[in-house]
């Protein structure tokens, strides 16, 4: 029971990186139809930024309150990272808008190339670790030995991300924004016709993606202490699997879907091999995919002839 | 492209250009300020402490605003020149010689391929060509193989897989394994280790292939992952991240031996001075005819109904299904015989290196051979081929700019900069030419006239 | 059924021998259903136009024959002039057009636009080339007997270049076709496979009148070869009148009349269901002929 609990918690915590970061390839994709391979480097080097700002806020100009410190810090690298985000979408992506469909998706892989070859030319190839902070737990049963915690580090990323989500949340459904995205999902030439600035609005939406990786990247960068040039592929290509597990396109459905490979992740390392926890999550796309291509809540795709 | 780019600017005016400019250098600075200019390093203490370097950054920002201001005031407006006055001026000499370009490209691009290694011997010496027949030849010969393999799945019949190089990694552990454990000969393993793969191919490729699109893609990509996971973690069979050495060399048909003590040894027994030439030049032919039969039966088939039935699967799915086609097992074919000739790749593979490790089969090295595939041109050999020379080829040169130290004093390490300028390379290339080098397609038959067929018909596939 | 059909003569030609008959069939999409209760006869060495509004559910129909939809009910019986016979609501789809012989051709052109109109040709000729080739051994090895075959096909591919006046143009690819071209090669396209059943959506549509006219020619053509029966979807009425033999028109997924071209012509529901008037106005038209309706319409 202890060993479920505390699963259950590193599960919720991890599965909220992820599905941060999946509702990333998940907009991105519902709007343009592109998968951005580039978005877990981008997360990576969101990731980056904040350590860097972590350290020039607390050892250069002495904040002493970590979390005043962590707070500026998110908000920073949220900004940043849409900022590059969104020069990403416009050198590499949108000159190739309408052509050919595996043109983006190679940029995409060149990109996300340049991404990490760039962070380890710039800020070398080794880790980069954190003093630890917020350190500190909360029991919450013993038995035997063995004690089922939570971290406040863990608390804090459950929280923020609760809140974000509610913010982006109301921002997808009840802000023009929003309705502009689902219009350009829907059908982007009408769109166009109707008034709806496409370019701006695809632009927008890499940068909301971007600053949702941000935030994962914060959360990761405190949660681990440590991050390296080479952090982006990994979670990537989870969270990217946590987005069609819940059915690409859908906005819960990535909330979901990183949950679950979240926990999928946790429960496997406790109860069978942590060796095979990879694959394990890579087994549940493939069988998901293969069984049921929309995912848990993303629309059936029709053919129509 | 340059019309999308332009429209941000107004009319492209001196001050226009200069405001675009500036706000590039803006966002140059967002984003190069704090990830160049403050460089974080571990001091002795192992804490992180911040080195600035903002003169660096002031000249990356410095280039920025220039190339940005250079690009809207002269170079789009050129390129747009260009195009208007290019259009008409494809007459019918300039197609002719496109043809005849075409017709000779092949045969003398093959003569140089079959005469490369002596060329290099005879301007470089035995010692001197190692470098140039192995790190250059040997390298891009096995790229432009698993371009060509890859380009039967993706290019002919238009199914994205991004796990191809679990089929490369397949036929490496196949040799690997069977050939240290039981002492089999490298000409009996091809064979098995090409079979194997495509054994694999129809098992991932049974389930997998009647989902579209990019659904596809992605499960091809998580069990590319989860076959380089698997020989990580089997430890017992694979020795997991360490890999396999001591894998053991190619004779020479069975008739000479290429390790150092064998009594048989290629040297030896010519009377040679003991050089590593021998094999690497015998490798090189070796892979290279290995590449000309994936071409040709690649070319063969193109031609015979199965071809034409992957084109057809590529331009229209559903069209295909109409006309009796059993999309299925057509896919399968396709997958299982790009999967054959990655085995085939990959036991070459592990008899050159020795060697293998998960290391060498990661999703990377699939990216790789997709981007061959893409920026070769869908389909095209000649395409794949040039793409793989300039890809792998270029990075490996790039190994060679050690001058650059001179430049950036003695701590430069320009091997660094490889895989950057790789990415950089990638993405101009699809905005460059989106559909890759050669875009036509070569009708498989004619009835009066051969006409190539341009680009912008030839459909890239759904899945 | 509607009592139009009731006071139908109770001997039709195309029951005799039919090649198609659809029976009692059903194709539901989540809550609509798209075709409800469908039943007639495609008779063997007939054109037989289906006709409906846009909406009415014939692309559905259609695909429900080809194996794209499967029917949520009813039961779909092909029968080749040798006597075999077949359900088609059990097959796969490319199996309906390899065993079946039912080929078609698409609302929205579907030709494999970056191939030339000759390899157009011969990837409909698949099966039979395949099996030529050894299922392609022996083509590698380039055998004769394969050789012979591709010429076989070419063969055929150039009569039907010849019939739909596109041998100028095999060289092409299929996308850089006009429009009017395009839709006679799908025709040509689906001839090669040599069917029993030709089911064509709206081949007439955007054709300019002298191509209809050329249209018509082929069909008829077709039709006088005697192998290959006709279904075809057709919104213009001149076409329908002129060629066909037998037409059933649907309107929201129900037939609503089923005769011969003047029959159907005349009968009032279809020509309420054409001109959209108001259901009362039905009632008044079809009062004035005694007759009853049972509000199919919603
Ligand atoms: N795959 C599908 N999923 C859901 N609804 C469908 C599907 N295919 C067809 N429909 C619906 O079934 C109804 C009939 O469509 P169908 O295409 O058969 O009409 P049609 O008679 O061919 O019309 P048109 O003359 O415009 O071609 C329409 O309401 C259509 O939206
Ligand atoms: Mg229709």
């Amino acid at each position: 029971m202890e060993i479920f609990l505390q699963q259950l918690i590193n599960g919720i915590t991890l599965g909220s990186i992820y599905g941060l970061i999946a509702i990333g390839y998940t907009m991105v994709f519902g709007i343009i139809g592109m998968v951005n391979f580039a978005h877990g480097d981008v997360f990576m080097v969101s990731a980056f930024i904040a350590m860097i700002f972590f350290l020039l806020f607390t050892t250069v100009l002495g904040v002493s309150s970590v979390i005043m410190a962590l707070i500026a810090v998110m908000i920073i690298a949220m900004v940043l990272t849409g900022l590059l985000n969104w020069a990403i979408e416009r050198v590499a992506y949108r000159p190739l808008r309408g052509s050919f469909r595996l043109a983006p998706l190679i940029s995409a892989i060149g990109m996300s190339i340049v991404l990490s070859n760039f962070i380890q030319v710039a800020q070398g190839p080794r880790n980069k670790p954190l003093p630890p902070v917020l350190s500190g737990t909360i029991t919450l049963m013993e038995r035997n030995n063995f004690a089922a915690t939570i971290s406040y580090k863990q608390i804090m990323i459950w929280v923020v991300t609760a809140v974000l989500l509610a913010g982006f949340w109301y921002v997808v459904q009840k802000t023009p924004l929003g309705r502009a995205q689902r219009a350009c999902e829907q059908d982007r030439k009408m769109a166009a016709l109707l008034g709806v600035n496409v370019d701006r609005t695809i632009s927008l939406t890499f940068v909301m993606g971007a600053a949702l990786a941000a935030v994962a990247g914060t959360l990761y960068l405190t949660y681990y202490g440590v991050v390296n040039f080479s952090d982006g592929f990994t979670p990537g290509v989870k969270a990217f699997t946590a987005a069609v597990l819940g059915g690409i396109g859908s906005l819960p459905g990535a909330v979901l879907g990183g949950l679950l490979i979240g926990l999928i992740e946790t429960f496997w390392s406790g109860y069978f091999s942590i060796d095979y926890k990879d694959v394990a999550a890579f087994s549940i796309l493939a069988i998901v995919l293969i069984f049921m291509p929309q995912g848990l809540l993303g629309r059936p795709e029709v053919e129509k002839v | 492209m340059a019309a999308a780019k332009t429209t941000s600017g107004p009319g492209g005016s001196i001050a226009g250009a200069a405001r675009d400019a500036i706000l590039a250098g803006v966002v140059a600075l967002g984003i190069f300020g704090p990830l160049v200019g403050l460089k974080t390093e571990q001091n002795m203490q192992n804490e992180l402490v911040i080195t600035t370097r903002w003169g660096l950054v002031a000249i990356i920002v410095g280039i920025v605003i220039a190339g940005r201001f250079l690009l809207t005031t002269t170079i789009w407006p050129a390129m747009t020149r260009n195009k208007m006055r290019d259009k008409p001026a494809a007459t019918a000499g300039e197609i002719a010689f496109r043809a005849r370009l075409a017709r000779w490209f092949a045969p003398t691009g093959l003569v140089f391929l079959f005469i490369y290694p002596a060329l290099m011997v005879y301007f470089l010496g035995f010692q001197g060509s190692l470098k140039w027949v192995d790190n250059f030849g040997i390298q891009i010969l096995i790229y432009v193989m698993l371009g060509w393999g890859l380009n039967i799945v993706v290019g002919l019949a238009g199914l994205l897989d991004l796990g191809y190089v679990a089929f490369y990694a397949v036929g490496a552990y196949s040799y690997a394994l069977l050939a240290t454990h039981f002492g089999l000969s490298f000409w009996l393993l091809l064979p098995l280790a090409g079979t194997l793969a495509a054994l694999w191919g129809i098992m991932l490729g049974f389930p997998v292939l009647r989902l579209r699109g990019d659904y596809l893609a992605i499960v091809t990509l998580a069990f590319g992952e989860i076959i380089r996971l698997v020989l990580i973690n089997f430890r017992e069979l694979t020795n997991g991240s360490a890999g396999i050495s001591s894998i053991p060399k190619i004779t020479f048909f069975g008739i000479y031996s290429f390790e150092l003590s064998a009594p048989n040894n290629f040297a030896k027994v010519f009377d040679l001075p003991m050089s590593s030439a021998y094999y690497k030049i015998f490798l090189y032919y070796l892979i290279l005819l290995l590449a000309l039969l994936t071409a040709f039966v690649t070319l063969r088939l193109r031609k015979l109904p199965v071809g034409r039935a992957w084109e057809a699967l590529r331009e229209d799915e559903i069209a295909c299904r109409s006309l009796g086609i059993n999309t299925t097992n057509t896919k399968l074919t396709a997958f299982a015989l790009g999967a054959m000739f990655g085995g085939f790749a990959g036991s070459f593979f592990a008899a050159r290196q020795g060697f293998v490790s998960p290391e060498s089969f990661t999703f990377m090295e699939s990216a790789v051979i997709v981007a061959i595939v893409v920026l070769g041109g869908m389909g095209s050999m000649i395409g794949v081929a040039l793409a793989a020379v300039a890809m792998i080829g270029g990075t490996e040169l790039l190994r060679e700019l050690d001058f650059l130290k001179a430049v950036f004093g003695e701590g430069f390490d320009p091997d660094q900069f490889r895989m950057l300028i790789f990415g950089l390379a990638m993405v101009l290339v699809m905005i460059w030419k989106p559909r890759g080098f050669v875009s036509a397609r070569e009708p498989t038959v004619f009835l009066n006239e051969r006409k190539s067929i341009s680009g912008s018909f030839v459909k890239e596939g759904h899945g | 059924m509607s009592s139009a059909l009731s006071s139908e003569p109770t001997l039709r030609r195309w029951t005799a021998d039919p090649v198609l008959t659809v029976e009692h069939v059903q194709m539901r999409f989540g809550g609509l259903v798209a075709v409800n209760d469908l039943s007639f006869e495609v008779g063997r060495g007939d054109i037989t136009a289906l006709i409906g509004p846009n909406g009415a559910g014939k692309t559905t129909v259609f695909n429900c024959i080809t194996g794209f939809y499967k029917p949520t009910q009813g039961m779909l019986l092909l029968k080749h002039a040798k006597g075999d016979t077949f359900l088609l609501e059990r097959m796969p789809d490319y199996r309906i057009s390899a065993k079946a012989r039912v080929a078609r051709t698409f609302q929205n052109i579907r030709l494999f636009s970056g191939m030339t109109v000759l390899e157009n040709l011969l990837v409909a000729q698949h099966n039979r080339l395949m099996l030529a080739s050894g299922m392609t051994i022996l083509g590698v090895l380039g055998l004769p007997s394969y050789k012979r075959a591709e010429k076989e096909s070419i063969e055929a591919a150039k009569f039907w270049l010849e019939k739909t006046g596109l041998t100028a143009r095999a060289d092409d690819p299929a996308g850089d076709l006009p429009y009017g071209a395009q839709r006679r090669l799908e025709i040509a396209r689906a001839m090669c496979t040599e069917p029993q059943l030709l089911c064509l959506d709206e081949p007439a549509a955007g054709l300019n009148p002298r191509e209809s006219a050329e249209l018509n020619t082929l069909l008829l053509d077709i039709r006088k070869m005697g192998t290959t029966s006709i279904l075809l979807i057709e919104h213009d009425m001149s076409v329908v009148m002129e060629i066909s033999d037998h037409v059933v028109v649907l309107e929201y997924g129900v037939k609503i009349s089923d005769g011969t071209p003047s029959e159907v012509r005349n009968d009032p529901r279809v020509i309420a269901a054409y001109l959209g008037v108001d259901d009362e106005e039905v009632e008044k038209v079809e009062e004035q002929l005694d007759e009853l309706t049972e509000g199919t319409t919603p």
